[in-house]
């Protein structure tokens, strides 16, 4: 197969993915709204049932799983076709980063139930997706020279996890957030009855952030051994290296905060969402409006 | 009261402030806020042109921004003195720690509290012999206090000993930086193929040293370039592969071994090393006097603008009276649009042309002040020519005359020493692993007490999970045996 009919193929898993995110999207969407038959006169008496939309419910889930799966060949023929890792340009550190961050979910989603959190998930993925495909996509090319290296597949794999893991603990301090202000003015809406207490999320995000904080570390780390040898210093405070020191610091922040002073709640989220913004912020602003020497989105 | 108590107290006051969490807290949030505006403004440290041009924009502004040391944050006092106060904070908390964790090393777990119903996990069942539960406990690797009616067992001892490794370690890492920035070496060296770089301060462009560093300690190597083969991608002009090869001799002057150099592989002698950080061209000329004396022959490195390497330069003649400067352009591959005019549509030389416009005057090199090499200062001279050449032509600009009788590629070679890095790599690397042993250890602690019934409590550092199922699992294998 040629090189050129490759990367077609890598955009028809991509957009056939995409058509999976959306009806896990719907699904997700029709499982919240209609939960729950017609609204009780008082929520807090009446015992809810939800197990009306827990076969649509299942069903989303399943959806999620095959657009992962679908998305996940679609990244590595998109590797395949350019003859290497697929992370030399901003369209494809997006696909990437869009598995990285379904794959992040469907980990919690296995391990701390969280399928609650595949409505702004599946939404987010679809966003990236589509935006990845329009306005960044570029044909499949060959790496620019500095990115010849091992350490690439080190570096950038790990930063990529650790930043769909930080994204799904952002959007976890963000429902917790949203609650919060519920239940501050007295009760919780029908459709967030089923999502879990906010203590929960509050430690849900804190153990999802302490699993990759290692890894987000070591991303770093590895991209300071690599700069090295590509650029003669390990450190040098190029805008995208400073961006990742800001949202370690923040992140190590959040953890300190969290485990030796016991912020809880508030404004633990508030934190952890905070660090995700920088984290955020460096991916979109600094790839693409940035100067420095990580340009590489090829825009 | 004294005063001396007074401000002793203080003092301590002051340090306890110090070195709490809360203040560190402040601290390491300050210090990810500071390095912002780093990435905001232009730094001096990284592209000193860029802020030369903001002077030139926004001259007010710029002086005020310069105030605040904005254009060199990671050196200014209000950097340093966070990240100071940080790891002065840092020390003081984890010293401490780290001298009581020693301590503890040998030492027996807590005594079993009076009151085992108060703790996060607690259960009552039938009476079973301690001996028993004591074995099965060292078996699980625990640490254990046997007093005559209860057990206090703890393990992930580790945890604590991760965390303290990991906040040494940052401060081995910040004394690397220091290492590296007091000592060691950093310059540049534009070389044209062909020619031999002697690494000796005088051979390069751009040299400095650390404040302690002696400046005669350069290692004795010599490079001489071989060859430079850059690949392009003819559909996107990209570049595919650099590589450059040289012979080396370490010192100058013995056996010369081919060694290859390409962007992601430096050449290292010792602590340091040799990369290869750009290219270009360097066009040749002749330039004759008016008799028709050659004044000047060889290849001149240009200054790349674009991917496709237009490159400008300046090609000066002080020998000649008047003085004569070429401002140039040189285009690899020429090519004309109505809008741009002249312009290289792709990296490689496959069509050149020298842009040329000549001056005659005073090229202003014997004032002392620094010029760029790329630059020629015109206010005192006047133009008498303007020509595009094309290979092998000559032009008579009246004073004389200019040939482009070819090119030579030339590489900038950036030669580093820096003696901390081994250091700030030991450094992350016991970073790491001590942050994964302090957030992957459970710490957590079992009593087991003798009473009417045999009563089991556990509590776990930080609420982590997974206690209930291992005093389950205790419990079931005890009532096993």
């Amino acid at each position: 197969m040629s090189n050129t009919s490759t990367a077609l193929l890598s955009n028809d898993f991509i957009y056939a993915s995409m058509a999976l995110y959306t009806l896990a999207f719907f699904a997700h969407a029709v499982e919240v709204a209609w939960s729950v038959k017609t609204p009780a006169k008082s929520v807090k008496k009446t015992k809810l049932d939800f197990s009306r939309t827990e076969r649509v419910g299942r069903l989303a889930s399943a959806f999620m799983v095959l657009g992962f799966l679908l998305l996940t060949a679609g990244v590595i023929f998109r590797g395949i076709s350019a003859n290497r890792v697929p992370w030399g340009n901003m369209y494809e550190f997006s696909i990437t980063g869009a598995l990285a961050f379904s794959g992040a979910y469907l980990f919690a989603l296995k391990k701390y139930k969280v399928r609650w959190l595949g409505l702004p998930v599946s939404l987010a993925v679809l966003l990236t997706l589509g935006t990845a495909i329009t306005l960044l996509y570029r044909p499949s090319a060959p790496l620019a020279p500095a990115l010849k290296s091992t350490w690439l597949v080190i570096h950038v794999s790990a930063a990529i996890i650790s930043g769909g893991v930080f994204l799904l603990a952002n959007a976890i301090a963000g429902a917790y957030l949203i609650l919060d202000r519920y239940e501050q003015k007295g009760v919780r809406p029908i459709w967030a009855q089923k999502l879990p207490s906010l203590e929960a999320l509050d430690n849900l995000s804190y153990r999802l952030v302490a699993l990759v904080f290692p890894l987000w570390t070591f991303a770093v780390i590895a991209g300071a051994i690599w700069a090295e040898s590509a650029w003669g210093r390990y450190w040098g405070w190029d805008p995208k290296e400073t961006w990742a020191f800001i949202t370690w610091v923040a992140y190590a922040a959040y953890l300190h905060a969290r485990v030796t002073v016991g912020w809880r709640g508030r404004k633990a989220a508030w934190l952890c969402l905070f660090a995700g913004s920088t984290f955020l912020f460096n991916y979109i602003y600094i790839n693409v409006w940035g100067t420095g020497r990580h340009t590489y989105s090829g825009l | 009261m004294s005063t001396v108590l007074d401000s002793r107290s203080f003092l301590r006051w002051c340090w306890r402030q110090l070195t709490s969490m809360r203040t560190a807290l402040i601290l390491l949030l300050l210090l990810g806020i500071a390095a912002i505006p780093g990435s905001l403004f232009p730094q001096r440290s990284q592209n000193p042109l860029q802020v030369k041009q903001y002077f030139v924009d926004n001259p007010t502004l710029a002086n005020w921004l310069d105030r605040f040391s904005l254009f060199n944050v990671y050196s200014s006092p209000w950097f340093s003195a966070i990240y100071l106060l940080l790891f002065i904070s840092l020390i003081g908390c984890v010293l401490p720690r780290s001298i009581g964790h020693l301590k503890a090393i040998g030492a027996a777990p807590t005594i079993t509290p009076k009151y085992l119903d108060r703790m996060e996990y607690f259960t009552e069942i039938k009476k079973f012999d301690l001996d028993l539960a004591e074995k099965q406990l060292r078996k699980m690797r625990f640490r254990i206090r046997r007093d005559s009616n209860s057990i206090s067992a703890e393990k992930g001892y580790a945890r604590e000993s991760g965390n303290l490794l990991f906040h040494l370690s940052l401060v081995l890492i910040l004394i690397a930086v220091g290492v590296g920035s007091l000592f060691g070496s950093k310059g540049d060296a534009i070389v044209n193929l062909g020619d031999r770089f002697i690494n000796t301060p005088t051979s390069y462009d751009i040299l400095g040293f650390g404040k302690y560093q002696a400046e005669d300690s350069l290692p004795p190597f010599s490079l001489t370039i071989k060859e430079f083969k850059a690949e392009y991608d003819p559909a996107t002009n990209a570049p595919l592969d650099y590589t450059l090869t040289v012979l080396a001799a370490n010192p100058a002057g013995s056996k010369e071994n081919v060694e290859i150099i390409k962007v992601n592989k430096p050449l290292t002698f010792g602590s340091t090393k040799v990369f290869l950080q750009a290219n270009g061209h360097s066009p040749i000329v002749i330039v004759k006097d008016k008799s028709g004396k050659v004044v000047f022959d060889g290849p001149t490195p240009f200054l790349p603008q674009d991917a496709n390497l237009s490159s400008i330069g300046a090609i000066k003649i002080p020998d000649m009276q008047p003085q004569i400067g070429f401002v140039s352009s040189f285009l690899p591959t020429a090519d004309r649009d109505p809008i741009r005019g002249g312009f290289s549509s792709y990296p490689e030389v496959l069509d050149p042309r020298l842009l040329i416009s000549v001056w005659k005057g005073d090229l202003g090199l014997n004032i002392g002040v620094p010029q760029s090499v790329y630059r020629i200062d015109t206010s005192k001279m006047e133009r008498i020519g303007l020509k595009a050449l094309v290979l092998n032509e000559s032009y008579d600009f009246g004073e004389g005359s200019i040939t482009f009788t070819g090119w030579k590629p030339w590489v900038n070679l950036q030669i580093i020493n820096d003696p901390g890095k081994g250091y700030a790599l030991v450094g992350a690397i016991l970073a790491i692993s001590g942050l994964l042993i302090s957030l992957f250890t459970r710490q957590r602690r079992i009593w087991i007490k003798q009473g009417r019934k045999t009563q089991i409590a556990g509590l776990a550092k930080n609420g982590i999970p997974g206690l209930e199922d291992e005093i389950k699992k205790l419990v079931k294998e005890l009532g096993s045996e």
